[in-house]
């Protein structure tokens, strides 16, 4: 029975007429459900397999609007229901539904293709929010904690819940543009104002898909609430190195000797993005 | 039974001023496979933290060679499955260390491979686990349409004093069938079947699940009220010896 859940709809939203085979799903399903007076077995069956794709595809729908913005809605559904037929959840919750949905786009670049890596920095945004959403986190370490430890001896954890992510296009900005047009339409149909408002205004605007330029991000929580922030590439470097486990020396001193910017004192930003990340509860001890 | 933010903390906050009684929908007692044994640990984590005085899951399967389908599906009643499905509550019992209370599903479906009624399945399965009932009055509501049963068969032939807590619900009525959503308030049938449940099994912990189409929280809280109406009106018309002794965790 669960193999023919787990088969995708018709583009009708009904089950499909045929198993495998080729075989006739009405016999199939004859083999092991009953028929009543009102349903046959096909159409009994063919409720459990419907509710199992609306909810799949639902919950993905909510849990990825910027993947769903940048291919479009249509091409969202093909996309998400060709990954769960390739990876159904393998996981009691559905909020790991989509923690192999970046794999699939590197395996299958169709899928979203001309834009195959904007959608895959942006899979890997978004992820990262769950992540930082109700990710684990261990006790942070304060100042005093490693006061007495030298630089070229500290190594620093970071917290499970962080993610570092090195993007090539300004995927955050693009989200952010994304969630307010959907929070504007949701507005718009509470309001019998916007109802009588023009149709061309009422129109949705598009939003146009962000440049390749390069961004550094960490998407992290605080106070229990999401954030994402931007990150110069040295600071990313160093936190980087400091998740490999590198000493506090190595990570700065690779970085500032990777680094092409002249005339900025080192020591003085290096000290103040320390004394952020700290105050940011980033750092804990190494597993 | 996440490891950290916003969930947490107001969970956190929630057990300050209440107490808490878990309910899951991830267990899948009837589940051929053995239990995911990184749910157990999560769970049993959290039954820690809440102190739940009992935890209720469903009497369904929803999961095939490590595949979910996260949906409650109903199982064919056969002895066999009844066996296997009460070594496995026994089990998760054993292993979390809380008495558990096992839900009766709504379904759409019936197999030929079922050798009694659901009622009697029920019975079969908290007979041999040895454990409570959670029993949904608007799900044998929609299973006796969908399946052409009397739903009073199904309250008067249960083991009453199993019963530890009641759920009532709406559900969605399409042309050949209904479906269990959440999204309504309680139908006066089931309002009749909740009142008969309560004459059975006395004064019982009761839960309103309206978690779809939520309207604002003072229509969910009267029609929750509602239920204590019901209750009242039972219990003074039933003299002290009739009654089943109240629930228990």
């Amino acid at each position: 029975m669960a193999a023919t859940l787990f088969r995708p709809l018709t583009p009708q939203w009904g089950m499909q007429k045929r198993w495998t085979d080729g075989s006739r799903m009405h016999d199939m399903a004859a083999e092991f459900i009953k028929p009543n007076d009102r349903l046959s077995s096909f159409e009994r069956l063919e409720i459990y397999n419907r509710q199992y794709w609306f909810r799949v595809l639902d919950c993905l729908w909510d849990d990825y609007p910027g993947l769903r913005a940048i291919v479009g809605a249509r091409k969202f559904m093909k996309l998400v229901t060709a990954y769960l037929a390739r990876y159904p959840s393998d996981s009691y919750t559905l909020r790991d539904l989509g923690n192999r949905l970046e794999q699939f786009l590197e395996e299958e670049p169709q899928w979203s293709a001309p834009r195959q890596e904007l959608a895959l920095d942006m899979v890997r945004f978004e992820w990262a929010q769950v992540v930082a959403f109700d990710g684990p986190s261990k006790p942070p370490i304060s100042p005093d904690d490693i006061l007495d430890t030298p630089p070229s001896k500290l190594r620093l954890g970071l917290q499970p819940y962080l993610s570092l992510l090195e993007l090539d296009y300004a995927v955050d900005d693009f989200l952010i543009a994304v969630k307010k047009r959907e929070s504007d339409v949701l507005r718009g149909e509470a309001s019998n104002a916007v109802q009588s408002a023009p149709k061309a205004a009422r129109r949705r605007k598009r939003i146009r898909p962000p440049k390749r330029e390069k961004v550094y991000l960490a998407v992290h929580r605080h106070d229990n609430m999401l954030y994402y922030k931007r990150l110069d590439p040295e600071a990313f470097a160093i936190l980087t190195a400091l998740s490999r486990g590198a000493t506090v020396e190595d990570a700065c001193a690779e970085a500032v000797t990777a680094s092409n910017r002249t005339k900025i004192d080192w020591p003085a930003q290096i000290k103040k993005w320390f004394n952020n990340w700290s105050a940011l509860g980033w750092f804990c001890r190494l597993s | 039974m996440v490891d950290g933010g916003r969930p947490l903390e107001v969970l956190d906050a929630i057990l300050e001023q209440y107490r808490v009684v878990q309910h899951g929908v991830a267990i899948y007692f009837g589940s051929a496979d053995k239990f995911d044994r990184e749910h157990l640990k999560r769970l049993k984590r959290l039954v820690r933290r809440t102190n739940t005085p009992w935890l209720s899951d469903h009497l369904c399967w929803g999961s095939v060679d490590g595949r979910y389908t996260h949906d409650l599906l109903p199982m064919p009643y056969t002895f066999a499955v009844a066996r296997h499905t009460a070594e496995k509550i026994r089990a998760a019992r054993d292993h979390l260390e809380v008495p558990i209370c096992v839900e009766n599903v709504s379904s759409y479906a019936e197999y030929h491979a079922s050798e009694m009624t659901e009622w009697e399945f029920l019975s079969e399965v908290v007979e041999l686990a040895d454990c409570g009932i959670l029993l949904d009055v608007n799900n044998i509501y929609v299973s006796s349409k969908n399946h052409n049963f009397d739903p009073y068969d199904y309250l008067n032939n249960i083991p009453h004093h199993r019963v530890g807590q009641i759920h009532i619900a709406g559900h969605s009525k399409f042309e050949k069938y209904l479906l269990d959503t959440h999204d309504h308030p309680v139908l006066d049938p089931v309002w009749k079947m909740y009142a008969h449940a309560i004459k059975l099994v006395g004064s019982t912990a009761t839960l309103l699940e309206w978690d779809d189409r939520i309207p604002s929280f003072d229509e969910v809280h009267n029609e929750a009220l509602k239920a204590n109406k019901f209750r009242d009106e039972q219990l003074a018309t039933t003299t002290a010896s009739d009654q089943f002794p109240g629930p228990t965790a």
